[in-house]
């Protein structure tokens, strides 16, 4: 039998100013342990707030205090086959830690999960790779590789009823069963408390080059970023950043281009990045004057993209900013920002091809989340209040709304997995 | 294969059932006359025989609804029904269920290319939907080998694979949106033309739920260019380990082929002395490997790959000089199961997955179990993801070889998952595989998955008796025994 979870005196759980302490903390330092913890809590009908390294505690809808339950005891690599193409982890792993290791055998997380970190006010690199999951991260390569839902191949978790239960495994093509790893991913540690995950990891891309154009409106971006995707060049990232985003870029090029930069990234093959890039800037011709990025500046911008810091939304500003994250048909990404951005006095920039939209807006009381609702419905797609004040936050739907059927099917789910509602409720849902 | 008992009240009801669906599915969409319902009798996996109750074959999402708010209320099982083709019996009937075939949902509702996809009727066939788009240079990507046939509602219902999905993702990686019906009626709309969900992976979940969560009405695909060129390499080797070898040191060298695709000795000769494809008689594994993508880039990694092949052993290396040559060396492969119907009356085809770097192992295993029941097999394999699809020979005429095979098939399957594989990478469960979950899950792992089944369909009306071997009721799964005062940490306060 495995030790007794400790009680942390949370020192090492970040907490932000802004953010609700929890009232105590549960650190357990294994999976047999963490069952313990969540039969407890589900004994006694006790919530619980699961929490990795607490890099992204304020994603989500804010709650009142509860017990923690910091996983951060459950960390480091499992298993690590290169030519598998996997690695399995416990679930609080630092990212930074399983990105070098990737890093030795040019391997990467193809989704590339942003780092959430620094907009919530802490530092780079703090995350884990169950908090990737758990918020179902994706990056620019979202278009071309698909999100952290597409890359999970299973996990071990202790479920709300206090019971542990597998899926998945550790080979890619695999539908023994339901794909509970997708239920999983971007559910925000409701459902289940995972102890270790199982992702595919990819060979990191020779070449990588970034073709710029500069000076094009948000329409006219969206249509060019759709040529590019549309063509046999194989473009793994597209985005446009208005010229107010690439002013903050630390690329000079960004910076100094004075104008806007519609970006869009090359990866392969030394070869056929160079004659892909070639042919990209024969097909858009005539659009606007053309520059192209190397290896390091190439990294440094889709990092900054990734990460939505050219948002302008430096966080730990008592007036900070409000930051929305909109996923839409791509073509209808600069019409319901560009309206959003007039009515709400804010900025946006766009990745995905323009379907997705980063958004920042002054700070007020509803976070205009009619309005951004309002938008996102005629668009077609849905929105999420990444940052906001937790008063803000505790108010204001965090995620889409859901029609009746849907909200009662996921209150349902949520029942299957946790029916006395101990993991995270309401974090993403009132009631959930 | 023991299915759940048919309940004989529903039978008896037969004829009113036959009267309620046709008030709410006029004309010939409702049949019920034995001869026409033999048509019925299975799907692809055609050892499993039987006839439903009755076929509906509704038009519009609108009588889906009203056909399963019906069974609900009189307790009524479903089976769904894509096109037919699927491998594991999940569209296998049962006497007392309704099976509802989607074949009338054929049509494509939207192409946008701008937004890059098709919005399509999930009758619609796979490979029409890439004919739809590819006059102007598209495709859709996942391409299992019976996509002539095949539909995109029942592609989403098994997540199908096929031969790109090593480099292009499997179905669940390609669909955007859904509409779908639940057993009680409710139309539940998924996703759609942007990415991801606002609220949980439902879309991810239903991909690959084998007809168990709800009835799919509408689906979202995205679409992809078609890569500028492809080329493809024969290779063959003096044993399955080079074989493998190579296979490793390919993916090992950060290469991801668009194909990757094995055949063992048998495989080669059935095939050859079917299509003549120009394959070596005198190697024991044969490769394909295909690289698309610009020329520049393609002839780049053929290069590699030659060289790679070299290294590990190949004894015969061919590369495709023109388009024509590329589809006459998959022209085998791509034949392989009917080549294999030629030398045998029947065929069981398996799909379990394997570690990449356990082939040559599982390869002699198979090899050892195929002298201990005395059947015949030959391998075929999309080595790139280790999805392995031994065919073994029988014949059904002879007393017990069906029942040979099918404890050959089982014994496969258990050694793919004691080396760390799964049970199914792409056919499905099905009833097939059904009694076998219990070797790669625990009973809590399948519980936990039937909770989420009664989430969706409380009185498990929609495909009982598939994917799961033992049925509980909801009721009884929901439960959860308590004890309290149980305080693990008797440090922590009480609130």
């Amino acid at each position: 039998m495995a030790g007794r979870p400790r009680r942390a005196d949370g020192r090492g759980t970040p907490r932000r100013a802004d953010q609700a302490l929890m009232t105590d903390t549960l650190k357990p330092n294994n999976a047999a342990q963490v069952l313990e913890a969540v039969k407890w809590a589900a004994a006694e009908g006790n919530a619980l707030e699961v929490v990795g390294r607490g890099s992204k505690r304020g994603f989500g809808r804010a709650v009142a205090p509860r017990l923690g339950l910091d996983l951060s005891g459950l960390s480091g690599i499992g298993g690590y086959e290169p030519s598998e193409l996997f690695m399995t982890a416990f679930t609080a792993t630092p990212m930074a830690e399983i990105e070098a290791a990737l890093r030795q055998n040019n391997q990467q997380m193809a989704f590339e999960p942003a780092d959430l970190g620094p907009l919530f006010g802490g530092d780079e690199d703090e995350g884990t790779i169950g908090g990737a999951i758990a918020c179902n991260l994706a990056g620019p390569r979202r278009i071309k590789v698909g999100a952290a839902r597409d890359h999970f191949l299973g996990f071990s978790a202790v479920s709300g009823r206090g019971e542990v239960f597998k899926s998945g495994g550790t080979v890619v093509k695999n539908v023994t069963g339901f794909d509970l790893s997708k239920l999983i991913a971007g559910s925000f540690g409701t459902l289940a408390v995972m102890t270790e995950v199982t992702f595919k990891v990819l060979p990191a891309p020779e070449k990588t080059r970034t073709v710029l154009i500069l000076g094009l409106d948000d329409a006219a971006a969206a249509m060019t970023m759709a040529r590019a995707l549309g063509s046999a060049h194989d473009v793994s990232s597209a985005a446009h950043l208005p010229t107010v985003a690439a002013r903050r870029s630390r690329v000079s090029y960004v910076a100094g281009a004075g104008r806007a930069v519609t970006a869009m990234r090359v990866e392969g093959p030394g070869p056929s990045v160079e004659h892909r890039c070639r042919a990209l800037k024969a097909l858009l011709k005539g659009k606007g004057d053309i520059e192209e990025l190397h290896s390091e500046n190439s990294r440094t911008l889709w990092r900054e993209i990734r990460d939505a810091a050219l948002l302008g939304a430096a966080a730990g500003d008592p007036k900070a900013r409000q930051v929305w994250r909109l996923s839409v048909p791509p073509m209808a990404g600069p019409g319901a920002a560009e309206a959003l951005a007039r009515e709400l006095a804010g900025e946006a920039f766009y990745d995905w091809g323009g379907g997705l939209v980063w958004l920042a807006i002054a700070a007020r009381p509803d976070a205009g989340h009619e309005t951004v609702r309002a938008a996102v419905a005629a668009a077609g797609g849905h929105a999420t209040l990444v940052r906001a004040a937790d008063a803000v936050r505790a108010r204001v739907p965090v995620f889409e709304p859901q029609a009746a059927r849907l909200a009662a099917l996921t209150a349902r789910v949520k029942e299957a997995f946790d029916p006395n509602g101990v993991l995270n409720p309401g974090r993403m849902y009132e009631g959930v | 294969m023991r299915m759940p008992e048919p309940d004989a009240g529903v039978i008896a009801r037969r004829a009113e059932i036959v009267e309620a669906m046709r008030a709410i599915v006029p004309g010939e969409g409702v049949i019920a006359d034995s001869d026409e319902l033999k048509a019925y009798d299975c799907d692809g996996l055609m050892a499993y025989k039987g006839l439903p109750l009755i076929v509906v074959l509704p038009e519009t999402t609108r009588q889906v609804s009203a056909i399963l708010k019906y069974c609900a209320a009189h307790q009524v099982k479903i089976v769904p029904r894509g096109a037919g083709t699927g491998l594991s019996g999940g569209a296998l009937p049962l006497a007392d269920a309704i099976t509802l075939g989607l074949a009338k949902f054929n049509r494509i509702l939207e192409i946008d290319f701008d937004n890059r996809c098709v919005v399509a009727q999930p009758g619609v066939t796979n490979l029409a939907i890439t004919k739809a788009v590819e006059h102007a240079g598209f495709y859709y990507a996942p391409d299992p080998s019976s996509q002539i046939a095949c539909s995109i509602g029942g592609n989403v219902a098994e997540n199908s694979g096929g031969v790109h999905c090593l480099k292009y993702g499997l179905t669940t990686n390609n669909v955007l949106g859904l509409e779908m019906v639940l057993m009680d009626g409710e139309v539940v709309r998924l996703g759609g033309k942007h990415l991801d969900a606002g609220g949980y992976d439902l879309l991810g979940v239903l991909t690959g739920s084998e007809g168990l969560l709800g009835v799919i009405t509408e689906v979202t695909v995205r679409i992809l260019q078609k890569p500028e060129t492809a080329r493809a390499l024969l290779l063959g080797f003096p044993s399955n380990e080079s074989g493998g070898n190579c296979v490793a040191a390919i993916i090992g060298a950060g290469i991801i082929p668009g194909g990757m695709e094995m055949m063992d000795k048998p495989a080669i000769h059935a095939s050859e002395n079917f299509v003549h494809a120009g394959y070596p008689l005198d190697v024991q594994a044969l490769l394909i490997v295909e690289l698309d993508g610009p020329e520049a880039e393609v002839d780049y990694l053929i290069e590699r790959v030659q060289s790679i092949a070299r290294q590990t052993g190949a004894s015969y290396i061919r590369i495709s000089e023109s388009d024509a040559e590329r589809q006459v060396f998959w022209s085998g492969r791509k034949n392989a199961f009917p080549a294999v119907g030629r030398i045998s009356p029947d065929y069981l085809c398996m799909d379990g997955t394997i570690p990449r770097h356990k082939l040559a192992d599982v390869l002699n295993k198979i090899g050892a179990l195929s002298e201990r029941y005395g059947l015949r097999v030959a391998n075929v394999f999309h080595a790139g993801d280790g999805n392995l699809h031994p065919l073994i020979l029988f014949d059904a005429n002879k007393p017990e070889e069906l029942d040979r095979a099918e404890k050959f098939g089982a014994d496969i399957l258990r050694y793919c998952v004691e080396v760390g594989g799964v049970l199914t990478g792409e056919h499905g469960v099905g009833v097939e595989k059904r009694d076998l979950m219990g070797e790669m899950f625990t009973e809590d792992d399948l519980k936990q998955q039937l909770r989420l089944k009664c989430a969706f369909d409380p009185g498990q009306l929609m495909n009982p008796g598939k994917v799961y071997p033992t049925l509980h009721r909801c009721a009884e799964l929901g439960r959860m025994y308590v004890h309290h005062g149980k305080l693990p940490f008797p440090d922590i306060p009480r609130f």
